[in-house]
């Protein structure tokens, strides 16, 4: 429905060519002949490599905001590569170390991948399905804010004592965020902290 | 033609993309000692050098690319600098670990000029290591074969400059036809003269019988850690004693036959 | 000019851009700042100065701008500074200057530790008339708050002028001072002021780059002003090349402050409804919100989108009779922030806690007391890529390794939920140049790994589920939530995860959609409901349109398109890349760029002009770049404002500041800042010396917190003589969770470490590699010391300042480990957004065991 995907060829110059036969075997098989060539040919397309589907993506580091190219298997439907999209006008398909290094951020064997939940006083994570969490959480929130909220407090008078103000919020819950995450999460978030009547709601950009 | 790299290091600013660039394309693996343990797995790193930012510390099998720190400043901090250097691979003309290499696992490619190991053909005698005078060249426990930079001999032949070119964010690595590189590098070296930078120079028109990667530098090339008159061993035998040819002769077959036994068991690998 | 940032290390790309300046158009690229770093390295001119006195250096700069031959002769100068700054206008003469009060300004309280700003206010016309217009409810009512005009007196020599109050404020910010203050050299100042002077015009402009190095101090946001300050009055904003560019640290903190998820602020930059002010009804939150936004600024128009705003809230609930829900609104009763947070959460006041890509266990200040005050909570989700420091706290945490907590005792249930990767989820970013770009999905996140966006939606979804019988009135909010962001089909078509909301649904909302159809006076639909706004004047106050933010309307200018997603780049202004908020304009105020008259400055800083043949001869606004005017496209440059308008009728031809009340450059603050209408140098918080400016020592109106375990250092305390900044290095990213346990970046800086002059070293002991204590009263850390003539001992007034660095990557978890940095830092903050002050504080050091 939404043509919400642009086009992202246009002067990149990636993958312009595909791959043949390992131009090294080439060489193997000549010095197996015992010739000593050193020299060893190879044609524009006998260099196999590793190519995908492209992707244009963003640098998840800092803000200057770096197009990247995240390359996937078709085969697997897995990220193989990822590298700065030389269309960017940000950064002209540079990288700086960290953003160079995105592939290991996605592709990494210490990235937890499960849900895990620690009991109050244990010692040890266990593990726990997405779902019992989810459900867990969200009854969590309810309770907490149910025992915690208010319609009013008072508030300093002008001419010195309390006046009754309406505020509708709770003091028990906070969120503090990232600022890696979407603006549409920003938004979504931001929303529904508002509908429980979150007041502590804080993000990264403050500091 | 030939292709390769003209690295001007008066942009260079040390942020080292062109390392972990290097690694993200080649697949290379974090360096094994500069860790406690596998990384992977609970493994802590352990390199600190204290050798101004640089804590690579060493071209190796799993760093083919290092950049050099250099602090020049007096007590005072009068006119004091900081000086980058992204070392890697020169891809010599005449390359010392080609020549040493006595099974022809190191090979030029005709078309590009780019000096490259043949991991399936390596034997791991490690002649290669002590004939490259850059130190480039180094040996890997776990392929128990010798690894360096290939110039990315993929990308470059699928029309794509190398992994460290394009990511580098300066363009103070710049990957093209060395005959274009060099009249950039005349061009840069002739501005910054003209800057007042008396000491800038080009490293590598000459040496080992021209570096196909090469590099302007703002001092003497031993403040990068690169020798004044780098010489490929090979030379220097021709020069002093002669060389060997009955040894040379040797010195192959013995790496054949060793070969030879590398690929049956390749084989026998790949058949269970 | 780089200050406050070490721009070449930690955005090494954007860094490209000076660099070519450089090498292809022969710019000069000059770097203040106290360390040597590889930004100074690149740089033509380094000034190192002592950390904390950046005030002092840019009012000095500013002194010397002011009374420059150049200054002062040049016409383009004048013209600038009188036309669109408010150097013109005359102030109070109730007005007392920190020359008049030792320090500090008229208006200050009887404690000492806040201002009214009473005697801070322009000198007005008398109020017009106000007009009776039937607009819409709310604008209406702000008819009769429009105040008459400023006074000013265009020749600036009035002694109430701002430019000679100005002139008289910085007038003992000398080179002398400099040198005395900062520890700079009176050659390395003149080098530099000399250099932005000569180098700014009508065919020049310079830039001023800044990051962190300025926001974390207890002055601040006056830091950021002297150097707006000093743009202003070289004529550098609004026109290319000039202007203060914020380097922003996180991929999206510019939208995470746009679509604020910041206790203070709605999207939008509103402001949150707030109970210790007139914002009892919706009614008296539109008025008071507008009048400080600016009723004769755009701002104007703001009851628009605040009702726009409720309207997305609640959908249909909400509705003219029930003032769109705003009762059902929360309110702020004070600082909610950062700092607050924790002490709070000390406190035990808060029960439930998500922390959702962040690790305050490393980042947050005083991160002990942070980590303490985790074991307080019932109940926390932490959501992120690896177990953070945060997410184990209650595991292995030096507190819990100490025994000072013990696991048993702590009852936190804590969750873990993985993360999706930005390449594994589509939504935009908005990045530092205020540019949104959309990432698409590229892969599925694997196993639970989901979008922060799924976890939101889904957490929703259930909570207004549990919610769904309440009958209570204080559950109308959530009960009532407009809340459907399901997936198109094909959406997810190719994905596993069905479930994921909408980010195209989400962005419209943000955008803002016609609620109902729209009709004009003929009952025909000119925008049929569900539309897009292409366009933020199309937003409005009777419940008709629905959206979030007004400056990222245009985003999604039609169903289906999104602009955040646009791809084709040129060599320039890149208009078709993105969307640049607002409107898709990428230099603020470009009207600038122009004369008075609309005339380009000159040929060479050509952006934004007046163009008379366009429009049928009538004129028009225009960019042969492809920019967007940041202005009314069709109004004259002489056009003389409405005097009793609001909003853009208001405003003058020649008024580009269209954001101001008064359409100009503020160099002095009459509102909006708590501390003081002009920048002052005060000390830092912790200072190893007395203020040698001023009787008053640090910022009277900082923000502290006095609670148990946050105690700070005396001025010239002799326990604590050393000065400390905490910092980043290029290779890791913030408290490390994306570098740390990445070993491809583990491995290029994989220990703390300290720098450190080799004078200090000597003086302790310390060889190069050697660890040392770094101690507080805070806390206390070892890290290496690397010792480099980078840093240096700084002469302030006779007495030998020695400084060191210290990056704060690093905690016990990941590949790289180190001490918590952090540890050191105090909870002391800038009084007008509660940033706190970890650039600089005092510390001591000595040589350690291996």
């Amino acid at each position: 429905m939404h043509d919400v995907k642009s086009n992202p060829i246009s002067r990149r110059d990636f993958l312009k060519v595909s791959a043949g036969v390992a131009g090294s075997t080439v060489a193997a098989e000549l010095i197996g002949f015992g010739l000593d060539t050193r020299l060893v040919h190879a044609s524009a397309a006998s260099v196999p490599i590793k190519k995908g589907k492209e992707v244009p993506t963003i640098c998840p580091y800092c803000a200057v905001g770096c197009g990247q190219i995240a390359t996937v298997d078709t085969a697997t439907g897995k990220i193989i590569d990822i590298q700065g999209n030389p269309d960017s006008p940000v950064n002209e398909g540079t990288l700086c170390p960290k953003g160079a290094a995105t592939y290991q951020l996605v592709n990494n064997a210490l990235r937890w991948t499960k849900v895990k939940h620690r009991a109050p006083g244990s010692d040890k994570w266990e593990d726990m399905s997405l779902d019992d969490a989810m459900t867990r959480i969200a009854q969590l929130t309810k309770d907490t804010r149910d025992k915690n909220f208010n319609e009013t407090v008072d508030m300093p008078a002008a001419g010195g004592g309390a006046v009754k103000k309406k505020v509708m919020n709770t003091y028990a819950l906070a969120s503090l965020g990232g600022a890696t995450m979407d603006n549409e999460w920003n938004y979504a978030h931001q929303k529904l902290m508002h509908a429980l009547g979150v007041v502590y709601l804080e993000n990264q950009a403050r500091i | 033609m030939a292709k390769g790299m003209f690295v001007d290091t008066s942009i260079c600013t040390g942020c080292k993309a062109c390392q972990v660039a290097c690694k993200e394309w080649n697949a290379l693996e974090p360096e094994p000692s500069h860790f406690k343990g596998d990384p992977f797995k609970g493994g802590i790193a352990i390199n600190f050098t204290g050798d101004s930012y640089d804590n690579t510390g060493s071209l190796s099998a799993t760093d083919w690319r290092r950049v050099r720190f250099i602090e020049q400043f007096s007590d005072s901090r009068e006119g004091g600098r900081w000086l980058f250097m992204s070392d890697s691979c020169k891809h010599c003309n005449d390359a010392g670990c080609l020549n040493a290499c006595p099974v022809s696992a190191i090979v030029r490619r005709a078309d590009t000029g780019n000096v490259f190991v043949q991991q399936e053909v390596c034997i791991g005698c490690k002649y290669c290591i002590p004939a490259c005078p850059f130190g480039v060249i180094s040996f890997n426990e776990k392929t128990k074969t010798v690894h360096k930079c290939t110039l990315c001999d993929d990308r470059i032949h699928n029309g794509l400059g190398t992994a460290c070119a394009k990511a580098c964010p300066t363009g103070s690595i710049l990957f093209g036809d060395t005959g274009d590189l060099r009249k950039k590098a005349d061009a840069r070296l002739a501005q910054l003269k003209t800057l007042g930078q008396a000491k800038a120079n080009i490293y590598g028109y000459n040496e080992a019988g021209g570096l196909n990667v090469f590099y302007l530098l703002l001092d003497k090339p031993s403040v990068y850690g690169q020798p004044e008159n780098p010489v490929v061993p090979q030379r220097r035998l021709l020069l002093s004693t002669g060389f060997t040819a009955v040894g040379a002769v040797i010195t192959g077959l013995a790496a054949l036959f060793a070969f030879r036994e590398r690929g049956a068991r390749a084989n026998a690998e790949v058949k269970q | 000019m780089i200050m406050g940032s070490n721009m070449a290390e930690c955005h090494p790309v954007a860094f490209r851009w000076p660099l070519k300046a450089k090498t292809e158009h022969g710019a000069v690229l000059m770097h203040v700042d106290p360390r040597f770093t590889r930004t100074s390295a690149m740089c033509d001119i380094h000034a190192p100065i002592r950390a904390g006195t950046d005030i002092l250096f840019l009012g000095a700069l500013i002194n010397h701008v002011i009374n420059s031959a150049r200054w002062n002769n040049e016409p383009f100068f004048k013209s600038y500074v009188a036309n669109y700054t408010n150097a013109a206008t005359l102030v109070s003469a109730d007005y007392k200057d920190t020359e008049d009060l030792e320090g500090v300004f008229s208006g200050i309280s009887a404690d000492g530790k806040s201002y009214a700003n009473a005697s801070w206010q322009y000198q007005r016309d008398a109020a017009p008339t106000p007009q009776t217009a039937n607009v819409g409810p709310y604008t209406d009512l702000l008819f009769a708050r429009v105040p008459g005009r400023p006074k000013t007196d265009l020749t600036l020599q009035n002694p109430q002028t701002v430019f000679q109050i100005l002139k008289k404020h910085y007038a003992r910010y000398t080179p002398e001072m400099v040198e005395k203050v900062c520890g700079c050299s009176k050659e390395t100042f003149l080098q530099v002021a000399n250099t932005l002077l000569n180098n700014s015009g009508a065919d020049k402009t310079c830039n001023i780059t800044y990051a962190v190095g300025w926001t974390q101090h207890t002055t601040g946001v006056q830091i950021i002003r002297t150097a707006g300050m000093l743009q202003a009055l070289l004529g550098n904003i609004g026109r290319p090349g000039g202007g203060v560019l914020a380097l922003r640290g996180h991929a999206t903190i510019q939208g995470s402050t746009d679509i604020a998820t910041l206790y203070h602020s709605l999207p939008g930059y509103l402001p949150m409804p707030d109970a210790r002010v007139a914002h009892d009804t919706l009614k008296d939150y539109a008025v008071t919100a507008t009048t400080g936004l600016g009723i004769t600024a755009f701002w104007g128009n703001a009851p628009k989108w605040i009702v726009s705003y409720f309207k997305a809230q609640w959908g249909d609930a909400a509705t003219a009779a029930n003032d769109y829900g705003y009762d059902y609104h929360p309110k702020i009763t004070g600082d909610h922030s950062h700092m607050p947070i924790f002490v709070d959460m000390m406190a035990g006041k808060i029960k439930g806690f998500f922390v959702m890509g962040q690790n305050p266990a490393v980042g947050g200040q005083n991160a002990r007391f942070q980590r303490k005050a985790l074991a307080k909570l019932d109940w926390m989700v932490v959501r992120d890529y690896f177990e953070t420091e945060t997410a184990a706290f209650w595991r292995n945490s030096p507190e819990i390794k100490s025994g000072e907590l013990k696991s048993a005792d702590i009852k936190t249930e804590v969750f873990f939920l993985p993360a999706a990767g930005v390449a594994e989820m589509e939504g935009s970013f908005t990045n530092t140049q205020r540019l949104l770009q959309q990432h698409d999905k590229a892969a599925d996140p694997p196993d639970d790994a989901r979008s922060d966006t799924w976890f939101t939606y889904h957490l929703g979804k259930r909570v207004i589920a549990l919610y769904k019988n309440s009958t209570e009135n204080r559950d109308w909010g959530i009960k009532n939530l407009l809340w459907n962001y399901e997936p198109e089909p094909a959406e997810v078509a190719n994905w596993r995860i069905k479930d994921e909301p909408s980010a195209y649904k989400l962005l419209k909302e943000i955008n803002g959609y016609a609620f109902e159809d729209i009709k004009d006076a003929q009952g025909n639909v000119t925008l049929a409901k569900g539309t897009p706004l292409s366009s933020f004047v199309l937003f409005r106050e009777d419940g008709k349109t629905a959206g979030a933010s007004w400056i990222y309307t245009g985003v999604i200018p039609s169903e289906g398109k999104n602009n955040a997603a646009r791809r084709q780049g040129d060599a320039w202004i890149s208009p078709n890349w993105g969307f640049a908020w607002p409107a898709n304009r990428h230099i603020m105020y470009n009207r600038a760029s122009a004369d008075p008259d609309g005339k380009p400055w000159s040929e060479k800083k050509k952006l934004v002009y007046w163009d008379a043949t366009l429009n049928n001869n009538a004129g028009a606004w225009t960019s042969h770049a492809g920019e967007i005017p940041d202005f009314q496209g069709t109004k004259k440059p002489d056009n003389k404002g409405i005097d009793n308008g609001i909003a853009f009728d208001w405003l003058r031809g020649n008024d580009p500041f269209i954001m101001k009340a008064d359409g100009k450059a503020w160099l002095f603050a009459p509102t909006g800042l708590v501390d003081g209408p002009l920048p002052t140098h005060y000390e830092p918080y912790e200072s190893p010396v007395a203020n040698p400016v001023y009787k008053q020592q640090a910022s009277p109106i900082a923000k502290v917190f006095n609670v148990e375990g946050n105690d700070y250092h005396k001025v010239a305390d002799p326990a604590y003589p050393i000065v400390i900044s905490t910092y980043r290095l290029t290779e890791h990213h913030l408290s490390g969770t994306m570098s740390r346990w990445l070993p491809w970046l583990a491995e290029l800086q994989p220990e703390l470490f300290t720098e450190i002059s080799p004078e200090l070293a000597a003086e302790k002991g310390v060889k190069n590699g050697e660890f040392v204590n770094i101690k507080t009263a805070r806390g206390q850390i070892k890290a290496r010391a690397l010792v480099t003539r980078r840093m240096r001992p700084f002469n302030i007034s006779g007495k030998t300042i020695h400084e060191i660095g210290i990056p704060w990557h690093w905690g016990w978890q990941g590949a790289a480990n180190g001490d918590v940095v952090n540890n050191l830092t105090a909870l002391v903050a800038d009084p007008n957004v509660s940033i706190h002050e970890a650039k600089v504080f005092t510390c001591n050091i000595e040589k350690a065991g291996a």
